[in-house]
């Protein structure tokens, strides 16, 4: 394939095909929609399986049993949608699936969904957050593999800007190295050979001489795999001009990518300002935040939302340095358009504000 | 003549034999009726219960029919559950509810398998009733085994939508009532007024000949899953005893009584002789 013009929609699809998907199910949501149309037009012409699904609970449902037999398999919804799979999201960590789930979210509320996880029980979701299309066709292979490397569900948070914005791009399967053969997939060929395979969140061994599952043990080793999983994985993040900043700001997605414009600015006017840009939204990039605002008197955080993510950049910093929000509700209730608050100008005027505050030089 | 002993059948690596210790000296295992997709024959269900009858049924079905090695057996959440892992067959273990939609990727995934669920009345019709209609008319070539026990059984004797107008449950002290309750749900009759359904049969395990016939039905469910004719579907009308606050030797009658008076046996449906 070589570049061309895409809508982020139909781009992240493409790119989910070349990583291998085969499976997808859905229910129609504004802005997830279209990553649905596609999936249903292009799935059947490469040999996979696209299922309207009667609701979210139903299509994580599927894609769950897609992912028993060791197939790529996703699904994804808006914010929302996100809430009625929350039970299944749970439990398919504690079934050690490997399933990847894409919120294109109603600006950037859903970040404490995302990265708590609004389900029960003890596990973690990997959250990977593109500030673009062009990002996210390469972060959404990445969750497919995080998702075969670890077992574990791992989340895309996409937004109506990265569905809706046209952008050329060049989308190819990308190795991101080897993952342990899916020996555990169900494909019915172990059934009656003294040793059947048993995909469950309730544990994944027989007691040969008993009956019942020994969930004791294996809470036990579920814990030491996600253990291990938030200590692997790769934090992701982008740091700009941060060596000498006085006033360090913080931003996710789509504003992020809106911030490191008026933060350039800003420091092309002299200022001494710089960005951090967690991509990885969980496991978070702790130490670059602490390290970006080493020499910083301030850490502003600008999210779309009342706040969530700043929680995240105290937890990294530990009370080092001062934190303050920035960000704010899109005044669009729809959280669909372009709020106001997605304004250069705007961001600038907030950027300046707190740089006026600490008495930045300019 | 020798005293009576005991004998006892045990797994040691994966092989049943006789527990050496209760043998007496030259005694072999000379058959074995366990159907091979049974790993572990013991369970800890109450006495009485219909449900391991019920499930036997299925896996010995599935031997029938010769399909073992493309069996996946997808299990709701009940009592039953417990069956879910001392099976010999490939399971995989579903959210209350959700069993038919983990069973549509399944199939969708691998089409040349053959897939069931195992659920129960409050599983199927009470949390996860809009899954099953809806596997059903998208004719999905799934085979979903519904234990109909009128009662949550695994919580100890409560009320679903499949309890029948009169019985006492926990939460219905004084017995169903239509107007404070509402009216039990026949599932297998609206199941088979879909499209995209190939077979509809509403059984029982409460005595041998019953077994039998849910045994047929069972054989021609999953024929219609594996000529690819659509969706199908065998509702088992099964014992509990203790989730009906009744005797043990009682519950057989019980269920022709009460549970078969408003749930009747019978095939609902079948394309095949349509």
């Amino acid at each position: 394939m070589s570049a061309e013009l895409l809508e982020g929609s139909p781009a992240i699809a493409e790119a989910m095909i070349a990583a291998g998907c085969r499976f997808f199910a859905g229910y129609p949501m504004t802005p997830f929609t279209e990553l649905l149309e596609h999936m249903a037009k292009r799935l059947p012409e490469v040999g996979g399986s696209c299922v309207n699904a009667e609701s979210e609970l139903e299509a994580v449902g599927m894609a769950w049993g897609a992912a028993t037999t060791g197939m790529r398999a996703a699904t994804g919804s808006t914010g929302q949608g996100l809430s009625l799979m929350q039970e299944s999201i749970a439990e398919a960590a504690m079934a050690q699936l490997p399933l990847v789930i894409v919120n294109m979210a109603r600006a950037q509320g859903d970040y404490f969904q995302a990265t708590r996880g609004g389900g029960h029980g003890d596990y973690r979701t990997p959250v990977l957050a593109p500030m673009d299309v062009a990002e996210a066709t390469v972060l959404v292979q990445r969750a497919f593999h995080l998702a075969d490397e670890w077992r574990n569900p791992v989340l895309l948070f996409g937004d109506y800007y990265i569905a809706h914005t046209y952008s050329s791009v060049d989308i190819q399967r990308i190795d991101f190295g080897p993952v342990a053969p899916k020996d555990w997939g169900l494909d019915g060929s172990s059934s009656g050979s003294g040793n059947a395979r048993l995909v469950s969140p309730l544990g994944d061994t027989k007691q040969r001489d008993d009956v019942g599952y020994d969930l004791a043990d294996f809470y036990r080793r579920a814990a030491e795999m996600t253990s291990a999983m938030v200590d692997g994985i790769e934090r992701l993040v982008e740091v700009v001009d941060c060596d000498d900043a006085d006033l360090v700001v913080v931003a996710f997605g789509t504003a992020g990518k809106y911030v490191r414009y008026a933060v350039a600015q800003l420091r092309a006017e002299g200022h001494r300002v710089g960005i951090v840009r967690p991509i990885s939204l969980f496991p978070f990039p702790d130490q670059a935040v602490r390290d970006a605002a080493a020499g910083a008197r301030l850490v502003a955080v600008y999210e779309n939302n009342q706040g969530q993510m700043v929680d995240d950049v105290r937890l990294a910093l530990e009370g080092a340095v001062p934190t303050r929000f920035i960000g704010g509700l899109s005044l669009d209730t729809s959280g669909f358009g372009i709020a106001p608050d997605f304004d250069v100008d705007v961001l600038r005027r907030r950027i300046q504000g707190v740089l006026d505050d600490i008495g930045g030089a300019a | 003549m020798s005293e009576p002993v005991e004998l006892r059948i045990q797994t040691v690596e994966g092989q049943r034999v006789l527990a050496t210790d209760t043998a007496p000296a030259g005694a072999r295992l000379v058959d074995d009726f366990t159907p091979s997709l049974i790993d572990v024959g013991a369970h800890h269900l109450c006495p009485g219960c219909g449900e391991p009858i019920a499930m036997r049924s299925v896996l010995e079905t599935i031997e029938e029919l010769g399909v073992i090695r493309r069996a996946i057996g997808v299990f709701g959440i009940g009592c039953y559950t417990a069956f879910s892992n001392n099976l010999d067959c490939e399971v995989a273990q579903a959210l209350h509810g959700r069993a038919p939609s983990v069973a549509t990727g399944i199939k969708r995934a691998k089409p040349d398998t053959v897939v069931f669920t195992i659920q129960g009345d409050g599983d199927m019709v009470n949390e996860g009733l809009q899954e099953v209609i809806h596997a059903a008319a998208r004719g999905e070539r799934i085979t979903c085994v519904m234990l109909n026990n009128g009662v949550f059984g695994e919580t100890g004797g409560h009320i679903t939508a499949t309890t029948v107008l009169g019985q006492r449950t926990k939460n219905t002290l004084d017995g169903r009532d239509g107007r404070e309750h509402g009216y039990p749900i026949r599932l297998s009759n609206m199941l088979a007024d879909l499209d995209g359904v190939a077979f509809v049969g509403r059984c029982a395990v409460n005595n041998a000949g019953n077994v039998a016939r849910t045994r047929k039905m069972l054989q021609r469910a999953f024929e219609a899953q594996v000529n690819d004719e659509g969706f199908s579907f065998v509702e088992i009308l099964t014992m509990c005893p203790t989730g009906w606050f009744i005797d043990t030797q009682d519950a057989p009658d019980y269920l022709t009584d009460n549970l078969a008076a408003t749930h009747t046996l019978g095939v609902v449906k079948d394309v095949a002789t349509a």
